[in-house]
């Protein structure tokens, strides 16, 4: 008795923020799950009065081309910018800074960081300035005699990645340098000692201490990366066509373009999903031996 | 006492806050009402801005008391609808007088965002200088009329004689088919690779404008339809040709680059650089297109009228009547949580009486639906292309009238856009756009063509 009214009057200082998390984030995830069974609209008859419709929208979802696509390269987006490319360049840089000389790191550091440090719109214009067809990469391989193709039409989805590695590596760097950092010196000059060369070392003694460190790293830019919209959407528009309309363009399309906001809710609960399939991996396969 | 004082005072301030809120938008009687003009504003399209304020102005001497909030939004066409479904969805940013396509009325009726003004339009003296055709145009399904006709709008070829000179076509060019069209665009490509031979709105981005001035003015041209006896026709040829038509313009390149086509701003370029420059030879463009180079227009060009020729848009093989046109158009319409209906019906009587009519039928390139404007020697005299594009009403087509209209249009685009970047060949594309309209309207709704 004594401890359930120390949690009730632990609880209270609490209230407010509970509240206001239930009422500006569970509310909307909420409304957008029920939306996503009905046919609501922003305009016609079911503007009006939506109708519950049961699982109408998933099953015309299914059957839609455009959504295996979109889901496919949403996958590919993720994969290759977040999990390959903003990890794997976050681990390097953060390595490679740990043994550069103070002037070099501290540049290259903040070179790194300044693209995570731009908001969102201004980092998407200035990637779509570099890819442009008359944009600074192609002036810069027109420099030296070679023709640029034009990156956003010919090939939107490696431009989009490009920039989201551009724009997210900080992010991994700044997680893995603090957790190299952590890594007990006295581990990787006992490995040493025992004739393990650089990348023994790093497979066998600095990566599994800062296993949960890399768990967390990967779920979080997993996480950002899957709600990309602004740079997708500034660079591309989702084209040409749909080849680079990832779920949470075509969400917005399907909702705010084409008025079908039940449809659109549908796809962003698609996305909840792919989101929660990749944590739970995430969680299980790095999960420590001993807990 | 201290926390009491502490608790009263904003207490009092949110009971004061919520009064004077009350006054602003309840204000049920006639003193301190303020309505709200929502309307778009974009790139070359300035005309109805440089009206309501003008608008605005006169309203407000005559009626002390009532102030008037124009609202422009500034975004293209279908995120214009966007916003407006959206400002409609709650009462307290709902407007009170909305520039409305006719296209949308049904649509909007059905969702519960528009009022009807039959009684009102029953009081008005003016409301007989509408044509029949333009009356029909603000019409919802059940009859009642929702919407006061602004001005229609034809749709043709401009060119630039100039550069049609340069490849060696008449000053009165007229093609008589699909092919003489792509024959004058090759020849252009021939005669000056740096020109964009032909425009046409295509894909996505261009909204409703690749709909109706680039792809229904190729369909009603084939003897197809989209829509026919209460029925959307699926796997019409017709329908294929169109698309076809769309991909060889921009497979052979005469058209823009796909990637210039999908730029948001493209009409913006055409009217009021391209052309005027020579950069293109022909557009499929609408009626309006002129206003862009009248004085009051965002590029003045003085010259327009000796450089820019005019010809209708032929059907594809010369099929009778030979030509072929779409018409539109916008209305005014009155919000159904207007608070003071009848001071918004007023405005927009004010807005849409004669003179300012007449000086937006002008400004706009519009094509009149008051007689008395019709008439005016200032109407007439003006734009020389005026009567060019008042005599294609006789061979012009309207848009189905239907609320499912606007999600139909929406799939029309993407299979335009599919097809104008070689995603998919015409047929595929066409029958991802049946499948998709059988999905929309149900498939009791629809007949094979």
């Amino acid at each position: 008795m004594a401890v359930t009214s120390r949690g009730v009057a632990r609880a209270v200082p609490l209230a407010p923020a509970v509240v206001l998390l239930a009422l500006f984030m569970l509310g909307p995830v909420v409304w957008s799950f029920y939306g996503s069974f009905t046919n609501a609209a922003l305009t016609g008859p079911a503007a009006l009065n939506p109708e519950w419709i049961g699982f109408d929208n998933y099953v015309a979802l299914i059957g839609d081309p455009d959504f295996p696509k979109s889901l496919w390269l949403t996958v590919v987006f993720v994969f290759l910018s977040a999990v390959v490319g903003q990890n794997v360049m976050g681990i390097a840089l953060a390595g490679l800074l740990r043994s550069a000389v103070r002037p070099v790191r501290s540049i290259a550091s903040t070179v790194v960081v300044a693209a995570w440090v731009l908001p969102e719109i201004v980092a998407a214009f200035a990637s779509y300035a570099f890819f442009h067809s008359d944009g600074t990469l192609n002036t810069m391989l027109g420099g030296i005699g070679i023709p640029g193709p034009d990156w956003l039409y010919s090939t939107p989805m490696l431009a989009v990645i490009v920039a989201n590695i551009w724009r997210g590596t900080a992010f991994s760097m700044m997680v893995y340098s603090a957790a190299l950092a952590e890594v007990p010196p006295e581990l990787t000059e006992a490995a040493q000692l025992d004739g393990a060369n650089g990348l023994q070392r790093l497979a066998w003694v600095t990566l599994p201490v800062i296993r949960r460190s890399i768990s967390t790293n990967l779920m979080l830019t997993t996480l950002q990366t899957l709600s990309v919209f602004t740079l997708i959407y500034v660079m591309t528009g989702g084209g040409p066509g749909t080849d680079s309309s990832t779920l949470p363009i075509l969400a917005y399309q399907e909702a705010f373009k084409f008025a079908q906001v039940g449809y659109g809710t549908a796809i962003a609960t698609v996305m909840i999903v792919v989101g929660a399939i990749f944590s739970v991996i995430y969680i299980r396969a790095l999960r420590p031996e001993v807990d | 006492m201290r926390t009491a004082r502490v608790l009263i005072a904003p207490a009092a301030a949110a009971a004061l806050a919520l009064s004077l809120g009350a006054c602003g938008t309840g204000g049920g009687g006639s003193d301190d009402a303020t309505i709200t003009v929502a309307y778009q504003k974009f790139g070359n399209f300035t005309q109805a801005d440089t009206l309501f304020k003008d608008v605005k102005a006169d309203y407000e001497k005559a009626n002390p008391g009532i102030t008037v909030e124009l609202v422009p939004i500034e975004a293209q066409q279908n995120d214009y609808f966007t916003k407006l479904a959206l400002m409609n969805r709650s009462p307290s940013t709902a407007p009170d007088v909305m520039y409305e396509d006719t296209y949308m009325i049904k649509s909007d009726v059905e969702a519960g965002y528009l009022a009807p003004l039959d009684d009102y339009l029953a009081e008005w003296d003016e409301w007989g200088q509408f044509v029949d055709s333009a009356k029909q145009a603000g019409a919802g399904d059940d009859g009642k009329t929702y919407g006061v006709s602004m001005g229609t709008d034809t749709r043709g070829l401009w060119f630039n004689k100039d550069v049609l000179a340069k490849a060696g076509l008449p000053e009165d060019w007229a093609p008589k088919s699909w092919d003489e069209l792509l024959e004058a665009a090759r020849a252009i490509k021939e005669s000056d690779p740096d020109v964009v031979p032909f425009n046409m709105y295509s894909g996505k981005p261009q909204g409703e404008a690749a709909v109706m001035q680039g792809f229904e003015m190729l369909l009603y041209g084939t003897g197809d339809t989209l829509y026919e006896d209460g029925k959307w026709v699926l796997g019409s040829q017709g329908f294929i040709d169109a698309l076809d038509f769309v991909g060889t313009v921009f497979s052979e390149g005469l058209a823009p680059t796909p990637q210039q086509a999908l730029d948001t701003n493209i009409g913006n370029t055409v009217q009021a650089e391209w052309l005027p420059e020579g950069k293109v030879g022909i557009a499929l463009d609408g009626s309006w297109v002129a206003g862009n180079w009248l004085e009051s227009g965002v590029a003045p060009w003085p010259e327009w009228s000796e450089k820019m020729g005019t010809a209708p848009m032929p059907t594809q093989d010369g099929a009778d009547p030979g030509a072929v046109s779409m018409s539109g158009g916008w209305t005014l319409a009155l919000g159904s949580g207007s608070e003071n209906p009848d001071a918004a019906f007023d405005f927009i009587s004010m807005a849409l009486n004669r003179e300012n009519s007449l000086w937006f039928d002008v400004a706009n390139s519009q094509i009149a639906v008051r007689t008395d404007v019709a008439e005016d020697p200032e109407y007439t005299k003006t734009n020389p292309t005026t009567e060019f594009f008042t005599g294609l009403v006789d061979v012009t087509n309207f848009r189905p009238a239907t609320s499912d209209y606007p999600k139909v249009s929406n799939e029309i685009m993407v299979a335009m856009e599919s097809v104008m970047t070689g995603q998919q060949t015409p047929e595929e594309a066409a029958a991802v756009y049946d499948e998709a309209v059988a999905g929309i309207v149900g498939d009791e709704n629809t007949v094979q063509g």
